[in-house]
């Protein structure tokens, strides 16, 4: 390794500092001020948020949303692992095409077609007023139907790395698990799942900050009336025009996500030790 | 023994139904919405009702004439070239820094060049249009470009490294001993043997661009207006079976593209 190498991270380096870290000391410069002009420092607008169950209960239900919608993806994410793990090579390259499809097909076009699905109606709807049901379902502008398109906007996101950690699995442990007598099921709960859970746990990180970012899919499945972080940013920013608010808000947003992130992070890192001792 | 032998195997299937049945189930969820967004958009009628009462190409003729439909999509493509651009090029050196290098500061870039995937990107967008504000400047394609690049390059960076830990150092000494300069090494032995990482990370970065609306919407304004806000805004206020006609479109383009990065590049691999 020469020095020449470590400086090929320079132009980059120099480009976050500039785009990316810049802007993000000014908005945070910018929360802590009253007005957009930047005169007088105050922490007005920290007091505002946490002091208004209005604004906090956002934060709080879009930390809910993301639990939801990861607990989903891991629920059906992890048996896709599993199987495609199982599958054959051919088989295996036509699952993950199939995962990582949705998430390269255009996300607006994805959350139209759910609209599409979900509407009054729909294809669920009218599958379900076929069977006999008297009133519609009603997903579209739900918190029920926000979950499940962002289970299905982000089950990649959870596939892949549980992937990952269990194809490198030792086929023999769980041979030898078999041949001391434990059943599939204890195989599964005792071997497997505990030596893929550093891929869970980089899963639900990737598919947790995802879901609770996911803006496009937040407004257009949850309608105006259901708020989360995301377009709650976005209305103070452009609708009120309220600036500092809007900055303090976003800065509440990724500290939270920020120690959400640290803790999974620790909780991952743990595991790993665990696995390999 | 064959009582306990028998409970054996059906406990043995009872997981592998349960879990294939749960995979069939989520794969039809997965694919679901592109086969209704393809079917809706050979609708006959003017409404977006599902089945469709007659199949026709009308609404894909209509887009000829979507002048601004059509401004945003070149725009988008336009943008999304760019972004791929750059991020493969300060993404490529980038990664050979953080694959081969030690050094403290080499691993806190790595870290920082990761963080786009993490933290909100609308936070992000919202901060960059109040920097380039306080920089007086004004939003324009070339910032637009620079903050998808923030966003999209973490996707490059995440399969080079990978393709890069793969390649054997033998190769590069061999190269050297022979007398090959950097740039020869580089340029003959390295990028042909991580091109299909390379590959994937630029193709996965397209997409993003392409498709990115929080930090587009802040950073582009209604004269470079881009295709997925465009349609966003569309869908928000009145669905118009164009938009549908529009999402085909972008679904068949989306799969072709993939289908030609799984045969060049091996892209399903490389997300592995």
């Amino acid at each position: 390794m020469n020095v020449a190498e470590s400086r090929l991270a320079l132009p980059l380096a120099a480009l976050f500092v500039a785009f990316f870290v810049a802007p993000l000391a000014v908005l945070i410069a910018l929360s802590l001020h009253g007005e957009a002009a930047m005169r007088t420092w105050t922490f007005a607008n920290y007091i505002k948020f946490f002091t208004d169950s209005f604004n906090y209960s956002i934060l709080f239900e879009t930390l809910l949303l993301g639990l939801k919608a990861t607990l989903v993806c891991l629920a059906f994410g992890y048996p896709i692992a599993w199987v495609c793990a199982r599958a054959g090579a051919r088989m295996q390259s036509v699952i993950v095409f199939l995962v990582i499809m949705p998430i390269l097909t255009s996300v607006v076009v994805r959350t139209f077609a759910w609209i599409v699905i979900l509407g009054r109606q729909g294809i669920i709807n009218q599958i379900w007023l076929g069977l006999g049901a008297s009133e519609p379902l009603k997903l579209l502008y739900t918190e029920t139907g926000v979950v499940m398109v962002l289970a299905q906007v982000q089950m990649p996101l959870m596939v892949l790395p549980i992937l990952t950690v269990m194809s490198k699995i030792d086929q023999n442990l769980s041979d030898a698990s078999r041949v001391l007598g434990a059943g599939e099921w204890k195989t599964l709960w005792r071997v497997t799942i505990p030596l893929s859970l550093p891929g869970v746990i980089a899963g639900c990180i990737l598919t947790y900050t995802a879901c609770i970012t996911a803006f496009v899919t937040q407004t257009l499945i949850g309608g105006a009336r259901l708020i989360y972080m995301p377009l709650h940013i976005y209305q103070q920013a452009v609708g009120a025009n309220n600036w500092p608010f809007a900055a303090a808000i976003s800065v509440v947003f990724m500290v939270a996500v920020l120690i959400i992130v640290g803790l999974l992070g620790a909780l991952g890192r743990k595991s790993e030790t665990h696995a390999r001792a | 023994m064959p009582g306990p032998r028998y409970a054996v195997d059906w406990e043995a299937a009872s997981l592998r139904i349960v879990f294939v049945t749960m995979t069939v189930f989520a794969m039809v969820f997965l694919i679901a919405p592109t086969i209704v967004v393809l079917i809706t958009s050979l609708t006959s009628s003017e409404s977006l009702r599902f089945p469709p009462p007659g199949l026709s190409l009308r609404w894909y003729t209509a887009l000829l004439d979507a002048d601004q439909m059509q401004r945003a999509a070149w725009n988008s493509l336009v943008i999304a070239i760019w972004t791929t651009i750059i991020s493969v090029v300060l993404g490529t050196a980038a990664s050979i820094a953080i694959a081969r290098s030690r050094s403290k500061w080499v691993k806190a870039c790595d870290l920082l060049f990761m963080s786009p995937l993490l933290l909100p990107a609308l936070a992000f967008g919202f901060a960059a249009l109040v920097y380039i504000n306080k920089l007086g400047l004004s939003p324009s394609i070339p910032l637009l470009v620079l903050g998808h690049v923030i966003v999209c390059v973490p996707f490059v960076l995440r399969t080079t490294i990978a393709a890069l830990s793969q390649l054997d150092p033998a190769l590069l000494d061999a190269s050297h001993s022979l007398g090959g300069s950097q740039w020869m090494t580089f340029r003959r032995i390295t990028l042909p043997l991580i091109a299909p990482g390379l590959g994937s990370g630029a193709f996965l970065a397209f997409m993003a661009s392409f498709d990115n609306v929080p930090v587009s919407l802040f950073l582009a304004d209604e004269r470079n207006e881009v295709l997925p806000i465009h349609l966003w805004q569309q869908i928000d206020t009145n669905l118009d079976v164009r938009t549908a006609a529009a999402s085909g479109l972008i679904v068949i383009f989306t799969l072709a593209l993939m289908l030609i990065a799984e045969r060049l590049a091996g892209f399903t691999r490389q997300m592995r």
